[in-house]
C-alpha cells in the first residue's frame, strides 16, 4: 500500500510541477497576477508530495518490504536500520528521488525567502525550476520508478553494497545533491533575467547568497567523498580523477568562478552577460554529471547500473535544458548590457583572470574525462586518461591562480596602481622566495614540494597581512573585537576561504611529495618498520558483525622507545553480497596520519599488511572545511538577511562600515 | 608608514619559521630509518611504474592498487623486467604491445592526442588573450560618468530642490544611489 | 551576436559525441594484434606433459584459439557454441588452459565436453599476457599464415558464430 501511495504522490507532484512550470510564466507575459502567484502554491504542493513519496520509500526500507524491487536490490534484514535509510539513495532510482526531493526543497526555500523579489521575477524563477522538476519526475515515472513491485517478493534482499555501509556514504550524496541542485537556483535566476531582459546589480545581490550556499554544500559534498574514500577504500588514496569525481569537481570550479563573478556584478554592475553564462554552464555541468554517472558512456567505479536507454533520456533532457538555455543566451544576452568600466589593473580585471583560469581548468578536466569517448567515437582507438595526465595538466594551471589568490584582496575596485600593490607585497614576495630556497637547498625537497609550500605560505601570509592592514584602519583606541566586528561577514568569509585554500595546498603538497608506504607479509608477532615507526602485529581475532564476519588485527605502534598507539584494522567479509572489504585503521594527527590496512591472508597464515605514513593529510580536510565555512559566512552576510537589514534601517547607520569590500 | 615594512618583515620571518616547521615535521630530516625490503629502490620504481598502468579487469584502479590476479601478475612482470635491467620505457612498450594504449593512464603524445595534451594551454592562452583585448578596447560610452545636465540635476536633488524643468535621464542599469554617490564624491578609486 | 552563440555551438558538438557515446562499449579493449603475427610460444599439452604445441604447428590452416579455465563459469556456458563452431566450420579449435591446474582442467573437459583438438597448458598465464588476454574466455581467429585476424572477448554465443565467426572463417579459408 505504501509504495503505491508513494507512486501516486510522484504523479501528483508531476501534475503540480506542470502547473508550476507553465501558468506562472504565461502569467508574466499576460500580466495575470493570479497566475503568477500560483507559482508559490504549486511549488509548495509539489514539495509536499515529493516529501510524501520520499517518506514512503524510506518506510518501505525500514519495514523491509522486499516486494518493492528497489528495496530488494539495496537492503537486507541483517542491515542495521540507519543503513537501511541510507539505502534509500544507494541505487539509481532512489538517488533520483533524492535529487527530486532536494530540488523541491530548494524551490520551496526560494518561494519562502524571496519576499522582496518582484512578483514577475519570482514567477519566472519558479517556472524554470518547475521545468527541471518535470524532467526528473518524468524520468523517474517512466524509466526508473523506485516503487516498482516485484511480486512475489524475495524472502530477503540483496543487501546494500558494503562500500556504502558507512556514515560517510550516508552523508555524501545528500550534501553533493544539495550542491548540484542548489546551482539550479542561480540557473533559474539567469534564465529569468534573460527572459525579462532585466539584469542589474540587484539581480546579483539576490542570486549571490543562493549560489554561495549551493557552492558551500558542494564543497562539503566533495570533501565528504574524499574523506570517506581515504578511510574506506583501504589504500589511503583520496582523489583518483575518476570520471564521476571529475563530474563533481567541474561544477565546483565553475561555481567558484561564478561566486567571484557575482561579487563583481553585485558591487560594480559589471560582467553581467558573463555571469549569466557561468550560471547556465555551472548547472549544465551538474546535469552532465548526472548523465555521465547513469548512462554508461564512461567506466567508473561510481557509476550506477548503466543503461543506455536511461542515458538517452537524460541526454534529451540535457539537450533541452542546456541547449535551450544557451540558445536563449545567444538570443537575449546582447540586451543585457555591459555594466561598469574598470582599468586593466583593478580587482575586476584580476577577478576576470580568476574566471578565465577556473573556466580553463574546468574545460581541461572535461576534455580529459571525455577524450577517450571522443577518440572511440571517431574510431581512433581506445585510450585511458588518468591521474598522471590530470596532474600534469591541472597543476600548472593552478599555479597562477594560487599566486593571484593572494594578490586579489589587495587590489582596489575599478582602478589601482601596480606600484602601490607591489609595494605592499614586496616583503611577502621576498619571504616567499626565501621559503622556496630553504625548501630546495636545506631540506632538499623536490621542486613540486618547494613550489607548493611556497605558494601555500604566500597565500596564508598575504591573507594575514591583508587582514592586519584592514583591521588597522579603524578609529584609534578601538578594541580588537570591535575591529573584527566592524568588518562584514562576507569579508571574513573571503579571508577564511582563501586561507582554507592555502591550508589545503599545504596538505596536498606535503602528502604527495613525502608520503611513504611499506608492504609486508606478516605472521602474528612480526613487525614492520616505516621511517621512525615500528608496527608490531601483536594479535588477530575473528569477530562477528551484524552482517559480516571479520578478521581484526591488533597493531602496536612504537617510535623509538615510546608507544604511540594501538591500531585495529579489519578485513571484513560481508556475507550477503559475498564481498570482502578492508577497514583501515588510522591514527590521525595534526602533522601526520599513520595508516594500517590488512589485505589477503596467504595459505601459510601470513597476512599482507600495508603501513603508510601520510604527512599533513589532516590539513587537506581542514582546508576543505575552512573553504566551506568561508562560504557559509559570506552567505550569511548582513545585507542578505532581511531581519538584520530592517533592524539596521531602523537605527542610524553610524556604526556600519563605510565601504564593504566583498 | 614606517610601520608597514616592519610588519611585512615580521610576516616574512614568521613565514620562514612556518616553512621550516612544516618541512621538518613532514619528515624531511636526516636520521630516517631504511624500510626493511629486499630492494627498496627497485620496489619504488615498480610502484611508480605500476601507478601509471591501468588494471584491465577492474578498470578503475592502477595495477599498483588492484588485487586482481592479472594485476598482480602484470606487477610481477614489471618487477622482473626492471630487475633484468630494462628501462621504464621498455616495460611500457611491452605492455602497450600487448594491450594497446588503453593500459596507460598517461596517454602517449601522438597526433591523435595533441588536442588533449596541448589543448588546455592553448585554451588558456586564447582565454587570456581574449580578456586582454576586451579590457584594452575603449568602451563606446562610459556608463557611469554624467553629462553636465545630469550633474546639475543631481546637485539639485541633493540640495532638496526640484529640478529646473529638464527631462530626467533614462533609468540606468546601475542603481541610482551608486551613481549619485560616485558623482558627489568624484572618487575614481575607492580604498578603505 | 555571433560570439554569444559560441557556447551553444560547442555544446551541440558535445551533444553529438555524447549521443554516439551511448552506443559504444567503453569496457571493451580492442586487441592490438589484429593483423599481426600470433605471438610464438611452446607449451606442453594439458593431458600430456611430454608433448608440446606451438602456433607454427598450425601454419597453412585456419584455426581458432580459445582461452579457457576450469574456474571460469562463462567458459562452460560457451561450450555448446564452440562445439557447434568446430563442426559447422570444420575448423580446429585449440584451447589455451589459462592459470589452471592439470587435474582440474582435464576433469572439467571430461565432465562437460571437449571441443578442442588439443589444449595447451599455460600454468602461469605468461602466454596469455603475450596475447593480451585480460579476461576469460577469449577467442582468437588465426589465418593460414599465422596472423591474428579477430579477437572476441567474453563467451561466444550462437549469434556471434553466425554474425562474426562463420563469415570470417569462410573468407579466410578461401571461399
Amino acid at each position: 500500500m505504501i509504495p503505491e501511495l508513494g507512486n501516486l504522490a510522484l504523479m501528483l507532484a508531476l501534475c503540480l510541477a506542470g502547473i508550476q512550470a507553465t501558468l506562472p510564466i504565461v502569467g508574466t507575459f499576460r500580466n495575470n497576477t493570479r497566475w503568477m502567484a500560483l507559482a508559490g502554491s504549486a511549488a509548495a504542493g509539489q514539495c509536499l508530495f515529493v516529501v510524501l513519496a520520499f517518506a514512503s520509500l524510506t518506510a518501505s526500507f525500514i519495514q523491509n518490504d522486499f516486494s518493492v524491487a528497489y528495496v530488494a536490490a539495496n537492503s537486507n534484514t541483517l542491515l542495521p536500520v540507519f543503513f537501511r535509510i541510507a539505502g534509500v539513495w544507494g541505487g539509481h532510482e532512489g538517488s533520483l528521488l533524492l535529487w527530486t526531493l532536494m530540488l523541491a526543497l530548494w524551490t520551496l526555500a526560494v518561494t519562502l525567502l524571496s519576499r522582496q523579489l518582484p512578483r514577475a521575477t519570482l514567477a519566472r524563477i519558479l517556472s524554470v525550476m518547475g521545468w527541471i522538476s518535470i524532467g526528473f519526475l518524468v524520468f523517474m515515472l517512466f524509466t526508473s520508478n523506485p516503487f516498482e513491485r516485484t511480486l512475489p517478493g524475495p524472502a530477503d534482499g540483496r543487501d546494500l553494497n558494503p562500500l556504502l555501509q558507512d556514515l560517510g556514504m550516508i552523508v555524501h550524496p545528500p550534501l553533493l545533491y544539495m550542491g548540484y541542485v542548489g546551482f539550479s537556483v542561480a540557473f533559474a535566476f539567469s534564465i529569468a533575467a534573460l527572459i525579462s531582459g532585466e539584469l542589474d546589480a540587484t539581480w546579483a545581490r539576490w542570486s549571490r547568497p543562493w549560489t554561495l550556499v549551493a557552492w558551500m554544500f558542494l564543497t562539503l559534498g566533495i570533501f565528504c567523498g574524499s574523506f570517506w574514500a581515504y578511510y574506506e577504500l583501504g589504500w589511503g588514496g583520496w582523489w583518483f580523477w575518476d570520471a564521476v569525481e571529475n563530474a563533481s569537481f567541474m561544477p565546483w570550479l565553475l561555481g567558484t568562478a561564478l561566486i567571484h563573478s557575482l561579487a563583481v556584478t553585485e558591487k560594480r554592475g559589471s560582467f553581467k552577460s558573463w555571469t549569466v553564462l557561468l550560471a547556465i554552464l555551472t548547472f549544465s555541468l551538474s546535469l552532465l554529471g548526472t548523465f555521465l554517472v547513469r548512462s554508461g558512456v564512461l567506466t567508473s567505479v561510481h557509476a550506477f547500473a548503466t543503461d543506455p536507454r536511461r542515458g538517452f533520456y537524460i541526454l534529451i533532457f540535457l539537450a533541452i535544458v542546456t541547449g535551450g538555455s544557451l540558445a536563449l543566451y545567444a538570443w537575449r544576452a546582447p540586451k543585457i548590457g555591459l555594466g561598469g568600466q574598470f582599468s586593466l589593473f583593478s580587482r575586476e580585471a584580476l577577478l576576470l583572470v580568476n574566471n578565465v583560469l577556473l573556466v580553463v581548468a574546468a574545460g581541461t578536466i572535461l576534455l580529459g574525462t571525455l577524450y577517450p569517448l571522443f577518440l572511440d567515437a571517431l574510431n581512433l582507438g581506445k585510450i585511458s586518461v588518468g591521474p598522471p595526465y590530470f596532474e600534469a595538466v591541472f597543476v600548472p594551471l593552478m599555479i597562477p591562480l594560487l599566486l593571484l589568490t593572494a594578490v586579489g584582496p589587495f587590489l582596489a575596485w575599478k582602478n589601482d596602481s601596480i606600484q602601490a600593490v607591489l609595494g605592499r607585497l614586496r616583503w611577502l614576495a621576498l619571504g616567499a622566495a626565501v621559503v622556496a630556497a630553504l625548501a630546495l637547498l636545506v631540506f632538499k625537497t623536490s621542486v613540486m614540494v618547494a613550489v607548493g609550500v611556497t605558494l601555500a605560505l604566500w597565500i596564508l601570509f598575504a591573507t594575514l597581512s591583508q587582514v592586519v592592514q584592514r583591521l588597522a584602519h579603524a578609529p584609534a583606541g578601538a578594541s580588537l573585537l570591535k575591529r573584527i566586528s566592524r568588518q562584514p561577514r562576507s569579508y571574513w568569509g573571503m579571508v577564511i576561504a582563501h586561507a582554507g585554500i592555502g591550508i589545503f595546498v599545504v596538505g596536498v603538497t606535503l602528502i604527495k611529495g613525502m608520503e611513504s608506504a611499506q608492504d609486508a607479509s606478516l605472521h602474528v608477532g612480526q613487525s614492520v618498520t616505516l621511517g621512525d615507526y615500528e608496527f608490531t602485529f601483536s594479535a588477530l581475532k575473528k569477530i562477528q558483525g551484524p552482517n559480516y564476519i571479520a578478521a581484526r588485527g591488533t597493531f602496536e605502534v612504537r617510535r623509538g622507545a615510546d608507544s604511540i598507539t594501538t591500531l585495529h584494522p579489519e578485513k571484513r567479509f560481508y556475507t550477503v553480497q559475498k564481498m570482502p572489504m578492508t577497514e583501515a585503521a588510522i591514527d590521525r594527527g595534526f602533522t601526520r596520519d599513520l595508516y594500517v590496512s590488512i589485505g589477503e591472508a596467504a595459505p601459510d597464515g601470513a597476512w599482507l599488511v600495508r603501513v603508510q605514513h601520510k604527512p599533513f593529510v589532516s590539513w587537506i580536510w581542514a582546508g576543505c572545511l575552512a573553504i566551506a565555512l568561508g562560504g557559509a559566512l559570506a552567505a550569511s552576510d548582513r545585507r542578505y538577511r532581511m531581519v538584520a537589514r530592517q533592524r539596521a534601517a531602523a537605527s542610524p547607520p553610524i556604526s556600519s562600515p563605510v565601504h564593504s569590500f566583498v | 608608514m614606517a610601520k608597514a615594512p616592519f610588519r611585512s618583515l615580521c610576516a616574512a620571518l614568521l613565514g620562514l619559521f612556518c616553512a621550516a616547521l612544516l618541512l621538518w615535521t613532514g619528515g624531511v630530516h636526516a636520521g630516517q630509518g631504511a624500510p626493511a625490503a629486499v630492494n627498496p629502490a627497485l620496489e619504488l620504481r615498480v610502484t611508480q611504474l605500476a601507478q601509471e598502468l591501468r588494471c584491465l579487469v577492474c578498470q578503475n584502479q592502477t595495477i599498483a592498487d588492484s588485487q586482481a590476479p592479472l594485476a598482480v601478475e602484470l606487477k610481477n612482470q614489471v618487477r622482473e623486467q626492471l630487475a633484468r635491467g630494462q628501462s621504464d620505457q621498455d616495460v611500457i612498450d611491452f605492455m602497450v604491445q600487448r594491450y594497446g594504449d588503453f593500459i596507460l593512464y598517461r596517454p602517449p603524445v601522438k597526433a591523435s592526442t595533441w588536442l588533449l595534451w596541448f589543448g588546455p594551454f592553448v585554451l588558456l592562452a586564447l582565454g587570456l588573450l581574449a580578456l586582454l583585448l576586451k579590457l584594452r578596447q575603449k568602451p563606446a560610452a562610459p556608463a557611469d560618468s554624467l553629462t553636465a545636465a545630469e550633474l546639475t540635476h543631481a546637485a539639485a536633488l541633493l540640495a532638496g530642490e526640484s529640478p529646473p524643468g529638464e527631462s530626467v535621464p533614462a533609468a540606468r542599469s546601475i542603481p541610482v544611489i551608486t551613481t549619485v554617490s560616485n558623482a558627489s564624491t568624484a572618487a575614481t578609486a575607492s580604498t578603505a | 551576436m555571433k560570439r554569444f552563440a559560441l557556447p551553444l555551438g560547442i555544446f551541440l558538438i558535445l551533444l553529438v559525441f555524447l549521443g554516439i557515446g551511448l552506443r559504444l562499449k567503453p569496457q571493451e579493449i580492442p586487441s592490438p594484434f589484429i593483423g599481426k603475427p600470433a605471438p610464438a610460444f611452446t607449451l606442453t599439452l594439458l593431458h600430456d606433459a611430454q608433448k608440446s604445441f606451438s602456433p607454427k604447428d598450425m601454419l597453412g590452416k585456419v584455426w581458432v584459439l580459445n582461452v579457457w579455465a576450469s574456474w571460469c563459469a562463462p567458459c562452460r556456458a560457451e561450450l555448446p557454441a564452440l562445439m557447434a563452431l568446430t563442426k559447422e566450420a570444420a575448423i580446429p579449435i585449440v584451447g589455451l588452459n589459462y592459470t589452471d591446474t592439470r587435474s582440474a582442467g582435464n576433469k572439467w573437459l571430461a565432465s562437460f565436453g571437449n571441443p578442442y583438438q588439443l589444449s595447451a597448458f599455460d600454468a602461469d598465464g605468461k602466454v596469455g599476457i603475450d596475447y593480451g588476454v585480460y579476461g576469460v574466455p577469449e577467442t582468437f581467429v588465426i589465418d593460414k599464415s599465422g596472423f591474428i585476424r579477430m579477437k572476441h572477448a567474453g563467451p561466444v554465443t550462437e549469434d556471434d558464430i553466425k554474425d562474426k565467426f562463420l563469415p570470417l572463417l569462410k573468407e579466410l579459408s578461401g571461399g
